[in-house]
């Protein structure tokens, strides 16, 4: 077999079993890959001798006949996630140096599944930003281009290592992690399917905080079977996190059956947005018509909160992470500044935090500190959290309704250019989020999927949300979706 | 609502982040922009609402209240940017 790294899991495990192929094999092909794509600065700390201790180990065992779903399959790790001697910089200078004495519990259970790590993957500083531009290692590039034109595109972010790698067949699949649509968006912009499960599926033990009622983790990979295998092994109650929920993991590929006969799927009208591009509207109507045609029914329903979710988000999640990020204060780990004679322990907090924190984290520390501050709590974060009971209300009366599932864009546009937006105000950045924000607000599981091209060549993503902790059922009616759209564009190879 | 160089500074100062004065007109601006775009939250009927406190409604696990780590000290100091005798170091804290 050649093109070892284009494969997704489930050929890949399928040929481990059949023992056509050695992880060891699929490993070297990736990393291979992985050294002739420093053009897409995906991979940010690369771990060759690890992947392959760990493929040899998981030959070992696949020689014996225990092979889990995971076993043997290369993967690129985002670097949000804490592996234990290996950089965990979340991609913030202020973590700069940082090699965690423990294993994140989504990355443990990937290895015990007999996985195996590539690297970690470029992302946006502590997971804030939509284009990957706020990392400390640079841009993450997206392998696709507008055409024959040159010009670099974001792969979305925060995840946008993750896009870049998977998309670019680095790896086979990629962890990801979404608090406001940081795997959905960069899925949508790069032609792969990335799924954030209900919160509490995913553990978020060893994963950097950054709003902690709202991050899960995810898989990022090349079709809905391979998020279905990956989810479920990412998957786990653990007492380490007390928000994990202690509940059954189903086997996600067994649902796939892509019968969605009678399925209900809901249209919300509050997400066709003024100035919707028309490319954008005719991929959606497309979605729905697949999806009819698939023997579904098509109901229009009202989410009406939709227009005040990215304005809670943006009072609760840096009201969290201002929280969340007061643990870097150059004492236990990560960068300390140079004090100046005399300075004593306030001066090093805040020299060691303007240094080690890039502009955006610094904005919304600084953003979450007013709206928690005394005076206006109540009048900021207190309200923000009531328009969220009033925002998971919405989906909670729509899901009683009878609906299964519901259809939006996954994201306004088509990736826009590596520094476009850089003049443009933060919130214009912010709006990147709007279709995939309400579903982080009401913890509900949300998927990506690939279904078209725009005019200039570029993937347009779809966004299927369901019913918590229904990801089985959700997963389906995004095959039944995968198998209408038969996307199966990939980026040309310019790097 | 509108945020002056002054509370800007405040605001720096809490977050125990150093940011330049000539550095907080535009730092008042960038807050004023957010700040205008999260105002839209007024607009929202929230009487009798109860503000959320955990999206899954699921009661928090309880466990026996003992021991189950520790004797790490070697691991909870490797990556101080400086840890003396056991200990982590700082600026002289008490004059």
């Amino acid at each position: 077999m050649s093109d070892l790294n284009k494969l997704g899991l489930a050929e890949a495990r399928d040929a481990l079993r059949k023992g056509d192929v050695t992880s060891v094999d699929l490993t070297n092909a990736c990393l291979s890959a992985i050294e002739a794509a420093g053009a897409l600065n995906a991979f940010v700390h690369k771990t060759p001798e690890i992947a392959l201790e760990q493929a040899k180990a998981a030959d070992a065992r696949i020689a014996t006949g225990d092979a889990p779903a995971m076993c043997g399959l290369p993967l690129g790790i985002k670097d949000l996630f804490c592996t234990k001697g290996v950089a965990s910089q979340a991609g913030s200078g202020i973590l700069e140096g940082f090699k965690p004495e423990y294993e994140s519990t989504v990355t443990q259970n990937l290895f015990d599944a007999g996985a195996v790590m590539l690297g970690k993957l470029n992302m946006d500083e502590f997971a804030m930003g939509s284009s990957n531009e706020t990392s400390v290692y640079g841009n993450a590039v997206s392998p696709w281009r507008r055409g024959n034109d040159d010009a670099q595109l974001t792969p979305g972010g925060s995840s946008g290592g993750s896009a870049s790698a998977v998309s670019a067949d680095l790896c086979l699949a990629a962890t990801g992690t979404d608090t406001g649509g940081s795997i959905r968006q960069p899925a949508a912009f790069t032609g792969i399917t990335g799924i954030k499960p209900t919160y509490g599926r995913c553990s978020r033990w060893g994963v950097v905080a950054f709003a902690s009622s709202l991050d899960q983790a995810g898989p990022m990979t090349k079709s809905v079977r391979d998020a279905a295998i990956m989810l479920e092994t990412m998957c786990s109650h653990d007492p380490k996190d007390s928000t994990s929920v202690d509940m059954a993991v189903p086997n996600f590929e067994a649902m796939l059956t892509g019968d969605i006969k009678g399925k209900k799927i809901g249209i919300p009208r509050e997400y066709r947005m003024d100035g919707m591009p028309a490319e954008i509207e005719k991929l959606w109507g497309d979605g729905a018509d697949m999806l009819r045609a698939a023997g579904a029914e098509i109901v229009d329903i009202s989410l009406p909160h939709t227009k005040y979710a990215l304005p809670a988000y943006y009072v609760i999640a840096p009201a969290e992470a201002s929280s969340n990020l007061a643990r870097y204060d150059g004492v236990r780990y990560g960068h300390r500044a140079q004090l100046a004679q005399g300075d004593g322990i306030t001066e090093m907090y805040e020299k060691t935090r303007a240094e080690g924190f890039g502009h955006e984290v610094q904005r919304r520390v600084m953003i979450g500190t007013y709206v928690l501050s005394a005076g206006f709590y109540d009048a900021y974060y207190n309200r923000a959290r009531k328009v969220r009971t009033l925002i998971k209300k919405d989906f909670e009366d729509v899901f009683a309704a009878g609906i299964d599932a519901i259809l939006t864009p996954a994201t306004p546009s088509a990736a826009f250019g590596l520094g476009e937006m850089t003049d443009a105000d933060p919130v214009q950045m912010y709006l990147n989020d709007v279709f995939t924000v309400t579903v982080n607000l009401a913890g509900l599981p949300g998927i990506s999927v690939p279904t078209g091209l725009d005019a200039q060549g570029l993937p347009l993503g779809l966004q299927l949300i369901g019913r918590p902790w229904d990801e089985g059922d959700l997963l389906n009616t995004a095959f039944a979706l995968e198998t209408a759209a038969g996307f199966v564009a990939k980026p040309g190879k310019w790097w | 609502m509108s945020i002056d160089q002054n509370t800007a500074a405040k605001v720096a100062k809490l977050a125990r982040i150093k940011v330049e004065d000539d550095a907080l007109p535009a730092l008042a601006s960038e807050f004023n922009t957010i700040l205008g775009f999260i105002e839209q939250l007024n607009e929202v009927d929230v009487e009798g609402v109860e503000p959320m406190v955990s999206v899954t409604p699921l009661r928090l696990k309880r466990r026996q209240d003992v021991v189950t780590d520790g004797n790490q000290q070697d691991k909870v100091l490797s990556n101080a940017p400086d840890a003396r005798e056991g200990f982590f170091a700082v600026p002289k804290v008490v004059e």
